[in-house]
């Protein structure tokens, strides 16, 4: 919710904090809301309920559209930003969304100045993110997820306490699915406290076969730390910079560019790694720095290439009165393995097309170079889409089919009118000028009708009759009627040329 | 423009007859060279010349396919259903030089199938040196190279084939007599470095994805006698 404002603060269409605003996912029936706002929890809306519902209790309301993944790649760059308070951290996804950070500050928090003093510091610095925050300390992983959620404000557990601590929080505390909560409820297990008191045996005949987030009794264990929960910590990916410091300021960068680039080359093949996107930065003796970037199609370590690509872009560099150090770094990186495609130990040379790829959209620009895919649609224009031939190629997509009816080999920019010299009451026109010449038409195939997709396009689009057509003197042409006479969506149906046949 | 070879519109049971009499002297199978070829439609807004080149391709690599702005606009973009699904690697480029650069590079690239460049007009950026490169490199990769050039007059040019092609009037149709038939195109090969030059008629067979190249008829009188073929009946 904060980083949706945030985004929203920064395009300055931030609504005002009065307003109840609320963001939606996608759910089974329709939009259910997934983050709220202050104003809009005080006026009684709920996570998880239908976004018409909620219209209906609060008519203005404003709803968004929620970014899951987007948040969680934010979560994960958080998680390593949290590193600077303990060497151990990861994204707590266990109860059931991944909303949390898991800090193992084992024998870091006196570094920070105690326990207290290292929340309030969190505290701080997360809210100079614009983010709001609830903090625990707690001897294991899920009595530190309860404390912080269910606890007081900077809770802080012993190692003693645990049980004490956690007996006052409601069951839901403990990390449990929405069904298990549910039949604690309606067993009068509603704290901690008293699922702790239930005798053990009764506790593990009752969720005998239920999983983790089913079972009352392992998520119990867990938190008072009968049952080990180690943070498994993802390790982050090596910064891969290459500068060169230079003893006078230059203005051409092209004669010091071989050595950055097989430094850089070398380092990605020791970590085994490819490189998507690269950053050429300039610094120069008046404070300047000027940047430029390129991408590749596929993860690639090979100097050779990557120099290429900055060809063309080197002149976008202003070197101004000169530059003294020059950085060019590796701003995404992928693993890459070694790949051997033949029999006989060589790797194919298959990896041509992506460098390929790369030179054409580093001269051109990515949105020239496109892969056309099929795509489900009966209107022609949009039984084609353009994949971005930077994107990964689906190889588990199904072999393009075949379509059943016959399609022509051109399809034109955009369906050309054409002007009927003699209509004929079905069929195509008798006669036609179509780019200031007249057709006659010897033979024609069809009609086929395609009905406009009523999900996507404006109301009244009229449907197309789309007919084979081949002149006097062999020229075949792809023509369609615009919508039918007196169908009540427009005066006279109009004809249009859309395509080419060979 | 003007037609340096006017496309003889025949008669469709005319051209069956001919075929019968096999006058063909030099029956040819459509070309799949590994070099450079270039094609002049005859007309503008035809699609012959592509779907004849597009029957001599052969195998599943991807094609990179350059365009140059008017091509794009006069005679349209390749339509993936058309082509029964072939792999393509679109590329839009607004200038003929972008549209050589661009071939120049594919024709490195081993996984590709062909290389197929559409530039419309003369212009000066394709003159014979351009031409001569594409070709040397063409054949130094072995890769089948086209150049697809509409409204443009047959200038110097080191391609090793140069082809004229028009459409003619379809073969019949077997089940509808209204209805377009097999398409049939006349080629001209006028510039060979390999074989002889000739005009041909050449039919697509669709069902089997093949293309029969029959000599076409050198008598005028006989083959430009009857006009354009069947009419529509009158209404």
């Amino acid at each position: 919710m904060e980083r949706w404002q945030k985004v929203r603060a920064r395009a300055r269409d931030a609504p005002p904090d009065d307003l109840a605003v609320a963001l939606a996912v996608e759910g089974r029936h329709g939009p259910v809301i997934h983050a709220t706002n202050r104003p809009a929890r005080l006026a009684g809306i709920a996570l998880g309920a239908r976004v018409v519902d909620v219209k209906a209790v609060c008519p203005d309301l404003h709803v968004g559209h929620a970014d899951p993944a987007g948040d969680r790649r934010a979560l994960e760059r958080l998680m390593l930003w949290a590193r600077r308070w303990c060497p151990w951290s990861v994204v707590d996804a266990s109860g059931g969304a991944a909303d949390g950070l898991i800090l193992d500050t084992t024998g870091s928090a006196h570094l920070l100045g105690g326990e207290a003093a290292m929340l309030t510091d969190m505290e701080a610095r997360l809210s100079g993110l614009g983010l709001t925050s609830r903090v625990a300390v707690a001897p294991t992983w899920g009595a530190a997820w309860a404390l912080a959620r269910h606890g007081g404000e900077r809770a802080i557990c012993g190692a003693e306490e645990v049980a004490v601590r956690l007996a006052p929080l409601p069951a839901s505390a403990l990390r449990l699915d929405a069904a298990t909560l549910l039949l604690l409820r309606r067993l009068g297990l509603k704290t901690v406290g008293a699922l702790a008191e239930v005798p053990r045996l009764s506790l593990t005949r009752r969720f005998r076969r239920e999983g983790l987030a089913g079972n009352p009794l392992l998520r119990l264990d867990q938190a008072m730390g009968r049952l080990a929960e180690p943070v498994a910590s993802a390790e982050a990916h090596p910064r891969i910079v290459s500068e060169l410091r230079l003893a006078e300021p230059i203005e051409d960068p092209t004669g010091v560019l071989p050595e950055l680039f097989a430094d850089l080359c070398a380092r990605l093949a020791r970590h085994r790694l490819g490189c998507r996107r690269l950053s050429l930065s300039v610094y120069r003796t008046d404070g300047e720095v000027s940047t430029v970037a390129a991408a590749t199609a596929a993860p690639s370590a090979d100097a050779v290439h990557l120099r290429r690509l900055f060809d063309d872009k080197l002149e976008r560099i202003d070197p101004g009165f000169g530059f003294d150090l020059i950085v060019l770094c590796a701003v995404t990186v992928e693993p890459v393995a070694p790949l051997q495609t033949r029999l006989d130990g060589k790797a194919d040379d298959d990896l041509h097309l992506p460098l390929l790829v790369d030179r054409l959209v580093a001269r051109f620009g990515a949105r020239s170079v496109g892969r056309p895919v099929p795509r489900a649609s009966h209107l022609p224009e949009r039984a084609e889409a353009m994949a971005g031939a930077l994107a990964v190629p689906d190889t588990a997509a199904p072999p393009n089919r075949p379509p059943d009816r016959e399609r022509p080999l051109r399809l034109l920019p955009s369906p050309e009118e054409v002007r009927v010299v003699y209509g004929v009451p079905e069929g195509p026109p008798a006669q036609f000028v179509w780019r200031r010449k007249t057709h006659r038409v010897a033979r024609h195939a069809g009609p086929e009708r395609i009905a406009p997709e009523w999900w996507t396009d404006r109301p009244g689009t009229r449907l197309r009759d789309y007919f084979r057509v081949e002149d006097q003197d062999g020229l075949r042409l792809w023509l369609y009627r615009e919508g039918l006479h007196e169908d009540g969506r427009g005066g006279d149906p109009r004809w249009f040329v859309h395509g080419i046949f060979s | 423009m003007e037609s340096p070879v006017p496309c003889t519109p025949a008669n469709t049971p005319l051209l069956r007859f001919q075929r019968d009499m096999s006058l063909d002297q030099s029956p040819t199978t459509p070309p799949s060279g590994r070099t450079l070829s270039e094609i002049f439609p005859t007309r503008l807004a035809d699609a012959s010349g592509v779907g004849f080149m597009m029957a001599g391709l052969r195998g599943s690599a991807p094609l990179l396919w350059v365009q140059d702005r008017l091509s794009r606009h006069e005679t349209g973009r390749p339509y993936l259903p058309g082509l029964s699904g072939r792999a393509l690697i679109r590329l839009d480029v607004n200038r003929a030089v972008d549209v050589l650069w661009a071939m120049e590079e594919g024709l490195r690239c081993a996984s590709l199938g062909a290389v197929i460049g559409e530039i419309w007009g003369d212009g000066k950026a394709l003159d014979f040196v351009a031409s001569k490169r594409l070709m040397i490199r063409a054949e130094r990769y072995g890769m089948a190279c086209w150049l697809i050039r509409h409204a443009a007059s047959p200038d110097l040019s080191a391609a090793r084939d140069r082809w004229r092609v028009c459409a003619l009037p379809s073969r019949p149709h077997p089940d509808d007599p209204q209805a377009p038939g097999d398409p049939r195109w006349q080629v001209e090969l006028f510039r060979s470095r390999s074989r002889r030059p000739g005009t041909w008629i050449a039919t697509h067979d669709r069902a089997a994805d093949r293309v029969d190249l029959a000599a076409a008829f050198r008598d005028g009188a006989v083959a430009e006698g009857s006009g354009a073929g069947p009419r529509r009946a009158a209404r």
